[in-house]
């Protein structure tokens, strides 16, 4: 080969390299707004017929062909905060003690299994949450909560309802034990970049090891935490087989009670979707997704903005 | 007068010393009830990791035989296995990589190297970050509704599809991270000897960062090896052998899926079996990543 011409090739392929590059990045960023386009033009029908009153309605009836999504609202939203309600505390307590009191040869084992925890794939839960853990957890928590606070006012009306370890409370679990590993992932990162010199000078002070996480590395990686917190809100908000198995599908919301078998948004879709006829049905379904959609950006955007906050305060990184 | 204000000095000294003391304790109290409610915290994480596998290896094992891996999947109640789901799964997790590893490697590259600062670097790293979130099934929901609804036909290339548009953003954000911990002065070295831009970045950073990108992809697949949701309108669900993607395709989630909820007892072991591959294959890749990153440093 001729150098010149190889370096004209050069050049030009530098060029095209550059382009297929832009090309990559505006590819992802076109398939956004085609997510969204798309969700839009499928739900659009649903969108026209019930406006906003749709996600205001407890009906769901592909008989009589009426839809409204509050049943599956509720249900996405109340099981992701009951897991958010198990899995913070737990997590904090996990970091705590992977960053100040683990033995330093468990460190890095056990960090790798609460890492390995968050890999195992969602339908493991969801399967082992069904044939595993429900029956356990109906004769051994639900039976015995029942029998203790059946004739109380508010707490009766929480803890009635069918006893079979599927439902609201099961799939809320479940979602706590998945995204556990999530948030003590994140919180044990964000622990350990706060400077070792903050947290020595609280310790010579007198500081006990709880004084010194609660009130000296928990305000330095607040907004951190919150991040951590949040993704593990928006994995929860997200999740389909998890939550599938366990909460029951039945599109009814009668009572308080976090026992009764319920739906969410994920699960209503993966149960109903393939066998919905084209139509209204289908189109409610695709409403109820970019409802989600729109739920899980708008818990991303959130935890963007505290991140934003914390890196241009003087707080950590995460 | 003087001996008086001594003793009285005395007692309020040691009735502050008594003070300080007991709240001392109080504070060593807290301080041991939280760091046992953290011991306590941890036990309950490993416990769910513990009693997870312990069933998954359990019941799978026994759930798994020759035949598990040779012959087709069975109607209910009788005898067969997973060939064909595994070789679904196999060729769209494949597909769906082939798909989108290239995709993925250069929008990082870009992001890294071409446009760290711009409008539209930020704008598809925040696009990235919103893809990376998104929830599973909706990304089932879009390939739905561009692909099976256009062809009148759910396929094995929507279900390759909808697990590479999962794998593109984890790729990018890894090769992104990755190539920025390439140091300044190798790309330098690189410029100075002559070398035009696409060179510097295929020889040179690449390659410095291919085990971090490796990792990635790596995760990535073991990802969407489980991955259920965006299968289940997209792929579907076949009962027999299949090597074309343009048909409905089996896959070891969404058989998983369909033999779980069944009240048959040979569906359920099959799925047992079939969760026990699963997590295996996900956590070796896992474990394999990992060991890939930690030689690398």
């Amino acid at each position: 080969m001729k150098r010149p011409g190889g370096r004209r090739t050069g050049a030009w392929a530098d060029r095209a390299f550059g382009w297929a590059a832009c090309g990559a990045a505006i590819t992802t960023l076109g398939l956004l707004l085609a997510i969204l386009a798309s969700l839009v033009v499928g739900a659009w029908p649903a969108i026209e017929r019930y406006g906003l009153g749709f996600m205001a309605s407890t009906v769901w009836d592909p008989v009589t062909n009426e839809y409204g999504g509050l049943v599956m609202i509720y249900g996405t939203i109340a099981t992701s905060l009951i897991a958010l309600v198990i899995a913070v505390p737990v997590s904090f307590g996990i970091a705590l003690f992977l960053t100040e009191l683990s033995p330093a040869w468990l460190k890095r084992p056990l960090g790798t299994a609460i890492e390995l925890l968050a890999a195992v794939p969602s339908i493991v839960y969801g399967m082992w949450g069904l044939l595993v853990f429900g029956p356990i957890l109906a004769t051994w928590v639900q039976q015995p909560l029942q029998a203790l606070l059946g004739g109380v006012p508010f707490l009766g009306a929480l803890v009635s309802g069918p006893p079979v370890g599927i439902g609201i409370l099961s799939a809320g679990i479940i979602l706590a034990i998945m995204i556990i590993p999530f948030i003590a992932a994140v919180m044990r990162d964000v622990f350990e970049v706060t400077p070792p010199m903050l947290k020595e000078s609280a310790y010579a002070l007198g500081s006990t090891t709880w004084e010194v996480v609660s009130r000296v590395v928990l305000p330095y990686t607040k907004a951190g935490v919150i991040g951590g917190i949040m993704l593990g809100l928006g994995r929860a908000l997200g999740e389909t087989m998890a939550v599938t198995f366990v909460i029951g599908n039945f599109n009814q919301l009668d009572s308080l009670s976090l026992f009764q078998p319920a739906n969410s948004i994920t699960s209503a879709l993966a149960n109903e979707f393939a066998e919905a006829a084209s139509g209204l049905h289908q189109a409610a379904l695709i409403y109820l997704g970019l409802v989600l959609f729109f739920i899980t950006f708008v818990v991303l955007a959130l935890s963007k903005l505290l991140l934003m906050r914390l890196r241009k305060g003087e707080g950590a990184r995460a | 007068m003087n001996g008086t204000g001594t003793g009285a000095r005395l007692i309020a000294r040691s009735d502050a010393a008594l003070q300080r003391e007991r709240r001392y304790a109080a504070r060593k109290r807290v301080n041991q009830v939280a760091l046992a409610l953290s011991l306590g915290a941890m036990a309950f994480g490993v416990f769910w990791l513990l009693w997870i596998l312990w069933e998954t290896v359990n019941l799978g094992v026994a759930g798994l035989a020759w035949s598990t891996l040779v012959e087709m999947t069975p109607p209910p109640n009788e005898a067969g296995g997973l060939a064909n789901a595994i070789y679904g799964s196999f060729l769209m997790v494949a597909a769906a990589t082939l798909i989108a590893t290239p995709i993925g490697i250069l929008a990082g590259v870009y992001l890294a190297e071409y446009d760290p600062q711009g409008w539209l670097g930020s704008s598809t790293r925040f696009v990235n970050d919103i893809l990376l979130s998104a929830p599973s099934i909706v990304i089932g929901l879009f390939i739905y509704a561009v692909v099976v609804a256009r062809f009148r036909q759910f396929s094995g290339w929507a279900g390759a599809l909808a697990l590479a548009l999962i794998v593109i953003p984890v790729v990018i954000r890894t090769t992104e991270n990755m190539l920025l911990l390439v140091p300044a002065g190798l790309r330098e070295a690189a410029y100075a000897l002559g070398a035009p831009k696409w060179k510097v970045i295929t020889l040179i950073t690449l390659r410095a960062a291919r085990a971090g990108v490796v990792t990635g992809v790596l995760l990535a697949v073991a990802r969407i090896s489980g991955e259920t949701a965006p299968l289940l309108f997209t792929a579907l669900n076949n009962q027999f052998w299949t090597s074309d993607m343009g048909e409905p395709m089996a896959s070891l989630p969404v058989t998983i899926f369909k033999f779980a909820m069944s009240p048959y007892e040979n569906w359920q072991q099959l799925a047992w079996a079939a969760v026990f591959l699963i997590t295996a294959a996900v956590l070796g890749l896992n474990i394999l990543a990992r060991l890939l990153t930690r030689n690398r440093t």
